[in-house]
C-alpha cells in the first residue's frame, strides 16, 4: 500500500510539472529573465504549491506522526551555513543557463526530449561528486 | 531566435490557470509524501540519496518507486491529452552538460532545490529554505541576464 501511494505522490508530481509548464525550459529561462520576454507563470507554480502545501503540512504535524513511519524526517538544521549559501547560488547557475531543475528533468526523459539525455547524466555525476566531496 | 551560443530567446505564454494548477498537484504531492511518510518531496534529496557513495539502502524502494512515478506520468499525460507539453530544449549540448553538472553539484551541496527548498521549506516556513530559495532565484536571473543581454546580446 505505502510504495503504490509513493507512486501515485510521484504520478501527481510529474503531471504538475507537465500541467504547470515547468517541464519546458525555456518558459523557466522566460520566468528568470526579467528583462526580456518575461513569462511570471512560475512564480504561480510556486504560489499554488505553497498555498496547497502551507496549511496542509501544519495539519499533517498536528497528527504527531506520518502514517508509515514512527516520525516525521524533517531537516534539522537551521545554520545559514557557506554550503548553503554556496550550493544555492551554484544551483541557481545551472537552473538558469540549462532551465532544467531536477524534477523536471528527470520527468522528461520519458518525453525524449534529447538535451535531457545530457542533462541528466551530467546532473547525476554532479550530486555523485558533491556527495563524495562533502558527506 | 537563437543567439551565437545556442540560448534560444523566444516568447513563451503566459499561463496563470494552468501553471496554478499544475503547482497545486505538485503541492499535493507534496502532501501525500509527508502524509504518509513524513518525508519532503524535495526531488534532489530523494535522487541524491539513490546514488553512490552512500546509498540509502531502507528508502530505495519508495525513492525508485516515486521516481517511477515521474516517468509514468508521461503515458497517464497522453491518456488524457493528444498534444505534448510544449518544450523547448537547447540544442547547445555542452552548455547543457555543464548546467547538469552545476544542477546537481549545487542542490547535494545546498541540501536542496526548487521542490526542497523552494516549494516544501518555504511552506514549513525554514529560514535556511527562504535563504536559499532568495538565492538561487537571483543567480538564476543573473545567469539568464548575463546569457541574454550580456554575451549574447
Amino acid at each position: 500500500m505505502r510504495t503504490i501511494i509513493t507512486l501515485i505522490a510521484g504520478l501527481l508530481f510529474g503531471s504538475g510539472l507537465k500541467l504547470s509548464g515547468m517541464v519546458n525550459p525555456l518558459k523557466v529561462q522566460n520566468f528568470l529573465d526579467l528583462f526580456g520576454d518575461w513569462d511570471p507563470s512560475l512564480a504561480f507554480v510556486m504560489g499554488g504549491a505553497i498555498a496547497v502545501t502551507m496549511p496542509s503540512f501544519w495539519l499533517i504535524k498536528k497528527r504527531g506522526s506520518p502514517m508509515y513511519n514512527d516520525k516525521f524526517h524533517l531537516p534539522k538544521n537551521t545554520d545559514f551555513d557557506m554550503k548553503l549559501i554556496l550550493g544555492a547560488a551554484i544551483f541557481g547557475m545551472g537552473w538558469g543557463l540549462g532551465g532544467f531543475c531536477p524534477g523536471p528533468a528527470i520527468t522528461s526523459l520519458s518525453l525524449a526530449a534529447s538535451g535531457t539525455f545530457i542533462f541528466v547524466p551530467t546532473m547525476l555525476i554532479g550530486m555523485i561528486a558533491a556527495k563524495s566531496i562533502f558527506k | 531566435m537563437v543567439n551565437a551560443i545556442g540560448i534560444l530567446n523566444l516568447e513563451t505564454q503566459f499561463t496563470p490557470f494552468t501553471s496554478l494548477a499544475g503547482g497545486a498537484l505538485i503541492g499535493l504531492s507534496a502532501i501525500v509524501l509527508m502524509l504518509a511518510h513524513g518525508r519532503i518531496a524535495g526531488i534532489s534529496g530523494i535522487i541524491s540519496r539513490l546514488l553512490p557513495p552512500s546509498i540509502d539502502k531502507m528508502g530505495a524502494t519508495q525513492g525508485l518507486t516515486f521516481v517511477m512515478g515521474l516517468l509514468l506520468s508521461t503515458p497517464l499525460w497522453f491518456t488524457f491529452s493528444y498534444q505534448a507539453p510544449v518544450q523547448s530544449v537547447s540544442n547547445n549540448f555542452v552548455l547543457l552538460g555543464f548546467a547538469g553538472l552545476l544542477v546537481g553539484f549545487g542542490s547535494v551541496l545546498g541540501n536542496g532545490c526548487t521542490s526542497g527548498h523552494g516549494v516544501c521549506g518555504v511552506s514549513r516556513a525554514s529560514g535556511r529554505s527562504v535563504v536559499a530559495t532568495i538565492i538561487f532565484m537571483s543567480t538564476g536571473f543573473l545567469t539568464v541576464f548575463t546569457l541574454r543581454h550580456v554575451v549574447g546580446g
